[in-house]
């Protein structure tokens, strides 16, 4: 499978709000932590840049990641996940500079949530890549154009431009295969327009059974649930 | 394709208020509720409504005073420490008998306290902080699509009542994602219309032609503001009977019964799947409406509960109205946390089963 044979060494995980970002950001380190283990000697990181949300963020799963010989980078203030204003450390410098290390780096919402990427562009040369991830069910990326228009705010904010996008399309714990096939063929269509790959499309593996996503040809990404508890779905 | 979208709930909250009818909206930032202000500043406009950056919660509330008395139909909101500032307020638009929807994102307290949910401003939300008698009707829902239907509800309600409503969520409600389906969009109130809809408003006119309306809270001669307290006071006795929202399951044949509200109720519901497997038949009353309260669903509660747990995320203020509802007829026991910390399910069921070993159940 071509995602996790992918040699870039550090992942940047953009999209909208609700589009997935932490979620799918916490599966692919965990799917790069078991595979880098197998094969290679590489350290894994996962780095934290969401400061605009003050709930629901991947460094809430620092214990969980860690356990699986993944380092987390996030809050200044390490186990304090609650400030009013979240801060990043220096220390999320480290993976970034040392070169044994692959990265996910997983950001805010919107173009405002990835505005902080422009203070680390020197460390995002060649062996990096961003990706968009799109939710065919959020209103804002329903449609074509206003994908396109997430993407290029993004873009306009960073300065960088995507590598790929990520089909994340669900709706929590009523998501359907029906419904990944949409975002699939949605997000297909934006990445023909810019010429640009899709990277995966994602299901969560506890609802929908890959066999009726027959029609994504390959890259199709479980995810599991790490950030929402089960009672929110009461 | 579904007719479900995937909100975030400050959002939805934003929407179901212009759908509901909301034309003026006045904020101040606070966490976690700012996505509400960002969103109407965006959206507002696109339905022909206003919005204004207000420079403190004071000046946002009697802005909301100002457009309602004229007719507007306005939504607010805060957080924990801003609904606080805005308490004077309140008392002025239930005495005035203004509508206006007022939304509180609760927050951990006291003080500045945190950001995380919390709910120790039950009694801030259902006693109110202002001065003298007046009532506000205050809806918990549970889930992001329940907040989107009373809130659109409220919109009208606030108008045929002529009193503030209020609505109280918190943190979790708020920030998390839910699929929800968003009502159509209510018909606008023309300006030229508003004399026909709501006579008493400050539109230049009287009802009657003869004089132009006055909209006030201020009575200075003793006996006027007697009839007037008098006047509100039967309308509250009205909305005790009307308002009342709740849900309740498993009381007939429960060990236990919890109530719970708010993000709570939903922990709470797994709790009660989790006794369930280990043989303890337990019941929920969820109130909806906090004021009224639904003290008369505490009657369904059958002779072979052994205790009453109230799971709040607060110190015990939920538990005072479980104790008016339950009376002398039961044990009640305190399930919390509070400071941010929310309870797991687990935790609520363990809990609740030390409880009714203690009890002799």
């Amino acid at each position: 499978m071509r995602l996790f044979d992918y040699t870039a060494r550090k992942i940047i995980v953009t999209g909208h709000y609700g589009s997935g970002k932490t979620e799918f950001s916490i599966s692919l380190a965990i799917k790069l932590a078991a595979q880098i283990k197998d094969k290679h000697n590489d350290k894994l990181a996962i780095v934290d840049l969401d400061i605009v949300n003050p709930y629901f963020r991947s460094r809430e799963k620092r214990e969980l990641l860690e356990r699986k010989g993944i380092c987390v980078y996030g809050s200044a203030y390490e186990t304090e996940i609650t400030a009013e204003l979240p801060a990043i450390g220096a220390t999320i410098r480290t993976p970034l500079e040392d070169k044994d290390c692959r990265v996910i780096i997983d950001t805010g919402g919107n173009d405002a949530g990835a505005l902080i990427l422009n203070q680390f562009t020197k460390y995002f040369t060649d062996d990096t890549i961003m990706l968009a991830v799109i939710n065919a069910n959020r209103p804002d990326t329903r449609t074509k154009s206003g994908a396109l228009a997430h993407i290029r705010a993004i873009e306009n904010t960073t300065g960088m431009q995507i590598d790929g996008i990520v089909n994340n399309t669900h709706m929590l714990h009523e998501t359907t295969a029906e419904m990944v096939l949409m975002g699939h063929f949605l997000c297909a269509e934006v990445c023909d327009d810019i010429g640009k790959m899709l990277y995966c499309d994602c299901y969560p593996e506890q609802i929908v059974d890959p066999c009726d996503l027959s029609e994504i040809p390959h890259n199709l990404m479980p995810l599991g649930r790490y950030m929402r508890p089960s009672w929110l779905d009461k | 394709m579904s007719d479900k979208i995937l909100l975030k709930g400050n959002e939805a909250f934003s929407e179901a208020a212009m759908r509901g009818g909301c034309r003026y909206y006045f904020g101040y930032p606070i966490t976690p509720q700012n996505e509400i202000p960002e969103y109407m500043s965006r959206e507002l406009p696109k339905y022909g409504g206003s919005f204004i950056q207000a420079e403190s919660e004071i000046c946002a509330i009697n802005m909301a005073y100002g457009a309602a008395a004229a007719g507007g139909r306005v939504f607010i909101t805060s957080s924990s420490p801003g609904i606080a500032l805005m308490q004077e307020g309140l008392s002025f638009l239930a005495s005035a008998e203004v509508p206006t929807v007022l939304l509180a994102v609760s927050r951990c307290g006291p003080g500045i306290g945190g950001i995380q949910p919390g709910q120790a401003d039950y009694f801030q939300a259902t006693r109110g902080g202002g001065n003298g008698d007046y009532k506000i009707p205050v809806f918990a829902p549970s889930s992001v699509q329940e907040s989107v239907d009373l809130i659109y509800e409220s919109m009208q309600l606030s108008d045929e009542w002529r009193n503030p409503f209020f609505i109280f969520t918190d943190g979790i409600l708020a920030q998390m994602m839910e699929p929800v389906k968003l009502p159509e969009k209510r018909p606008d109130i023309q300006t030229k219309d508003i004399r026909k809809h709501k006579p008493w408003a400050l539109t230049g006119y009287g009802a009657d032609d003869s004089k132009r309306n006055t909209v006030i809270s201020l009575r200075m001669q003793p006996d006027a503001l007697e009839t007037h307290v008098h006047k509100l006071f039967e309308k509250y006795a009205h909305a005790e009977k009307e308002l009342v929202r709740v849900e309740s399951f498993g009381l007939e044949d429960a060990q236990v019964v919890i109530v719970a509200y708010g993000i709570v109720a939903r922990i709470a519901k797994e709790a009660i799947e989790i006794l369930a497997e280990q043989g303890i038949k337990a019941g929920l009353i969820r109130p909806i409406s906090l004021w009224p309260f639904p003290y008369s669903e505490f009657k369904k509660i059958s002779n072979k509960t052994k205790v009453v747990i109230s799971a709040e995320l607060s110190m015990g203020q939920l538990i005072q109205d479980v104790q008016l509802g339950v009376g002398d007829r039961l044990p009640i026991r305190l399930v919390n946390r509070t400071g941010g910390m929310i309870p797991s399910s687990l935790e609520i069921a363990q809990r609740t089963k030390k409880i009714l070993e203690e009890i002799g159940g």
